[in-house]
């Protein structure tokens, strides 16, 4: 059996995610273990450009797959296409960005394949010979290890959790051919707010909750901007209708793994801290020093925050130079 | 528009989990096992399809004996069956699940199969893609809106910075998102309708289906407990502006976040 690690890469409108070079760093340290060699896979429309980019991560070889027709991701057709190039390949491990598309590819590859899959990993590696990933379950409230057993094994990883690792050397780029078969399922629209940090992916992320007490999150947004960060939201938040569901950050809402994650008006409850407490630096400023986020915070402010934010936006702004 | 539901009860959200002595499971006692809450949204949907088209709305839950509590939610909100799969002693991973759940609906007609995009328990993510494949039909994930016309679904998904619009042709299998709609709560008229409606449970053999069929690929070797954070350091100074100062201090010169 080859040991090779087929990096599924995952491009935008013709830029790559931050998490594919992640994914891709760690494809590499996991294949050092296997023995075998770490390729990657791009697939969409007029994108043969982008190819040479992932040999800078370490890509030994990356195969191209050009057509209109996955100009757009829809599971069915990126399936499609991807099992037709796993049976070439023949890869150990396949792994891909645990973002909305990498879950729901994985997945229908995993029933296609019939190949173990171990969605959002935190941690890879490899005992006896079978590929271990360590994967959050319960909302985070307990970690799992799970061996995956036979090949493929799919694993998908959370954004922000890998080292991103720059390799010398150009991987070799090849033409794959794919067969798309017949496609149902097709993208009729789509809208993207240009310049906007998706939650999952950003370094830093700021929280307004109930404390915000309306719909004006400027003083959250204008933290945020200093920071570049991305702006989220607490369920209380959303059900007033102050933000939309998509800001949402817990166990019902998007799970962020951020450098810095600041929460602002915001208790901690439970199903909140479920989404954010993989932040590897947590800030909260709250004027209840009961709060629960507070002993979950690396740094608390205890004050009001509408008195807190612009002053500490100041001070960072002044940081920052 | 005959629907199919997917539904699974887990714990919770609220609930304190703790790691059994086996180290692969948790503790059960004391758990309050409820629908998931992404399920809700489907049973919601499922509901608000057949009060405009007509049909029929069937639950289907994979799950020991008790998860018929979860279905019978489902039931209480107003769906009309329910069939719950119960694997018995055998350990089943999610593509396991789905294989059950493709073995019940293979039989049944369907138009539109609808799931919750993930169940809070496990977070595999993998469930309902899964049986889409398996039953060879399309999937849209991430649904937060949804509008049937002509034989076909489309939907409004989110996805990372913005939303797109899909479009499938029946049968096809949608999975809720937060945002699809306001979930209905059972009401006490609807908790007693909900005993007099029809309920099976099936076994894996019921379905044709052996130990072997359902070998899981995905194991649990051991649960841990996620590093406990220190946290709770608070910021002192004599004005906002003096904790301010520091904060920013320590998060440029300690932290070394910004
Ligand atoms: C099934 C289920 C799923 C859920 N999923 C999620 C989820 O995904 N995400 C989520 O967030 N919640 C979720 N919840 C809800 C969760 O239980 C809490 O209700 C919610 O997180 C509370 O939001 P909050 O912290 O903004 O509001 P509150 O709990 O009301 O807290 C507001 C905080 O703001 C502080 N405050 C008020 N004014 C100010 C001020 N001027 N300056 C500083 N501080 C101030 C208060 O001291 C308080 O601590 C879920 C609940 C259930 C039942």
């Amino acid at each position: 059996m080859t040991q090779h690690v087929l990096v599924i890469a995952e491009q935008v409108e013709g830029v790559f995610r931050k998490v594919t070079f992640e994914v891709l760093s760690a494809g590499r340290r996991l294949a050092g273990q296997l023995g075998g060699s770490v390729q990657a896979v791009v697939l969409g429309s007029g994108i043969e450009g982008l190819a040479a980019e992932l040999g800078k991560y370490g890509a030994e070889k990356v195969f191209v797959a050009d057509d209109p027709a996955l100009a757009d991701f829809t599971t069915e057709a990126y399936t499609n296409a991807l099992a037709g190039l796993v049976g070439q390949i023949q890869p150990a491990v396949i792994l891909l960005g645990a973002t909305t598309q990498g879950k729901d590819l994985g997945a229908r590859l995993s029933a296609r394949l019939n190949a173990a899959l171990a969605t959002d990993a935190v941690g890879l590696g490899v005992d006896g010979g079978q590929v271990v990933a360590t994967r959050p379950m319960y909302g985070g409230k307990v970690l799992a290890d799970v061996v995956l057993t036979g090949a493929p094994a799919i694993v998908s990883v959370r954004p922000n959790t890998q080292a991103v690792e720059s390799a010398a050397g150009a991987g070799a780029v090849e033409k794959a051919a794919v067969t798309l078969g017949d496609l149902r399922s097709k993208v009729v629209g789509k809208q993207f707010e240009s310049g906007k940090v998706d939650l999952t992916e950003a370094d830093a992320v700021v929280t307004g909750g109930r404390g915000m007490g309306g719909a004006d999150y400027s003083a959250v947004e204008a933290l945020a901007g200093v920071l570049g960060a991305a702006v989220g939201a607490s369920r209380s938040a959303v059900d007033e209708g102050w933000r939309p569901a998509s800001d949402q950050v817990g166990q019902t809402g998007k799970t962020v793994s951020p450098n810095l994650y600041v929460a602002c008006g915001v208790s901690g409850a439970i199903q909140h801290l479920a989404g954010m407490s993989s932040s590897k630096v947590i800030v909260a400023i709250n004027k209840d020093p009961e709060a629960p986020i507070i002993a979950k915070a690396d740094y608390a402010i205890v004050g009001d925050l509408f008195e807190v934010l612009p002053a500490l936006t100041e001070e960072i702004k002044k940081i920052k130079g | 528009m005959e629907i199919l539901v997917l539904v699974k009860q887990v714990p919770a959200t609220e609930s304190m989990i703790a790691i059994a002595g086996d180290g692969v499971s948790i503790k059960t006692d004391g758990i309050k096992f409820v629908m998931n809450p992404y399920d809700e949204l489907a049973v919601e949907e499922a509901l608000k399809i057949r009060e405009a088209q007509g049909g029929t709305v069937t639950i289907l839950s994979v799950g020991p004996a008790k998860a018929a509590e979860a279905i019978r939610t489902g039931l209480a909100m107003g769906a009309d069956k329910g069939i719950l799969i119960d694997p018995g002693d055998l350990a089943i991973d999610g593509l396991g699940t789905a294989k059950l759940l493709a073995a019940a609906i293979k039989p049944l007609a369907y138009d539109l199969i609808v799931a919750g995009h993930r169940a809070v328990d496990d977070d595999n993510f993998q469930v309902a893609t899964a049986l889409a494949e398996l039953l060879a039909i399309p999937n849209i994930s991430m649904v937060i809106k949804q509008e049937l016309a002509d034989g076909k679904i489309r939907c409004l998904c989110t996805v990372e910075g913005g939303t797109k619009e899909v479009e499938a042709p029946l049968p096809a299998l949608i999975a809720a998102q937060r945002g699809l709609n306001d979930p209905r709560y059972a009401s006490l008229p609807g908790i007693m309708k909900a005993k007099k409606k029809p309920l099976e449970t099936k076994t894996p053999a019921d379905l044709g289906l052996a130990a072997a069929d359902l070998q899981p690929l995905m194991k649990v070797k051991a649960l841990k407990a996620p590093a406990e954070r220190k946290g709770g350091r608070i910021i002192e100074g004599d004005s906002v502006q003096a904790k301010a100062a520091q904060l920013a201090r320590l998060l440029r010169e300690e932290a070394k976040v910004i």
